[in-house]
């Protein structure tokens, strides 16, 4: 098995797409950049509030900033000399070439399914050849042997399918972070598979 | 006929069925989906038109709202 420069080696190469920096980009970002992928770019139009400190790699502090500012500076305290290209933007079918096209593999971390569907559209019709990592049903707590991941190709769906988040049945830390490092592993597997 | 149905084998009495009947038969209800038949992406427009057969593999992936 290879060491951890050896693996870093590879990584280091490779550009990750996030769509969203909430709860699943945010700690998704933040697992991709410590096991030493070279690029992240990332994408949300979204501002830190309140509500997002019970789940999302955020802090106090940062309430009211834009996401991908406050997540850059985060991120930025993990490894001082990170690539991040970080866009304060709303996803759209008219950005994603330019947002996305360079990416190795792209991760969805949207909140609302309609966005969810619209990436995976998007992204199925039009970079068939691109591994696409997206989440889907992560609300609540427990059952977490329920979380797992489903593949089509080059589509993978993480999570159990089924809870979706609401007012009463809210996001949390706990399954949030295990769904957004449920998609970091997959984008480490997709990048690693067959190189050592 | 007998399919593979989001990675677990089913088998479903008669020979052909549309992706919307096996929704029906399935009981998928949820609004958001994404649809491969053989890792082909199915649209919403042709779940009425697409058949599906002996030995297909079928995803009807769930998209539901949180991140």
């Amino acid at each position: 098995m290879p060491n951890f420069n050896q693996i870093r080696a590879i990584l280091s190469q490779k550009t990750i797409g996030i769509a969203g920096a909430g709860g699943l980009g945010s700690n998704c970002a933040a697992s991709l950049l410590r096991s030493g992928v070279g690029k992240l770019i990332i994408a949300d139009f979204d501002t830190v509030s309140d509500a997002n400190l019970n789940r999302q790699f955020y802090f106090h502090d940062q309430i009211g900033e834009i996401k991908v500012n406050a997540l850059r500076e985060n991120l930025l305290r993990i490894n001082p000399f990170a690539s991040l290209q970080m866009h304060a933007v709303k996803v759209a079918p008219d950005n994603i070439d330019f947002l996305f096209s360079t990416c190795d593999v792209i991760v969805e971390a949207f909140d609302a399914a309609s966005e969810k569907e619209m990436l995976i559209n998007y992204i199925l019709t039009n970079y068939p050849e691109k591994p696409l990592v997206a989440a889907s049903g992560l609300a609540g707590w427990g059952s977490a042997e329920s979380l797992r991941i489903i593949q089509s190709g080059n589509l993978y769906v993480c999570g159990d399918g089924e809870r979706e988040a609401g007012e009463t049945d809210p996001p949390l830390a706990p399954r949030v972070n295990i769904v957004s490092n449920l998609q970091a592993d997959k984008v480490l597997e997709i990048l690693l598979k067959d190189r050592f | 006929m007998k399919i593979m149905l989001n990675n677990r084998a089913e088998v479903i009495e008669g020979d052909v069925f549309s992706i919307s009947q096996i929704m029906v038969i399935k009981s998928f209800k949820f609004r958001m989906l994404v649809v491969r038949l053989n890792d082909r992406l199915i649209k919403k427009e042709e779940y009425e038109t697409t058949l599906v057969k002996d030995g297909d593999d079928l995803k009807i992936i769930h998209l539901v709202s949180g991140g």
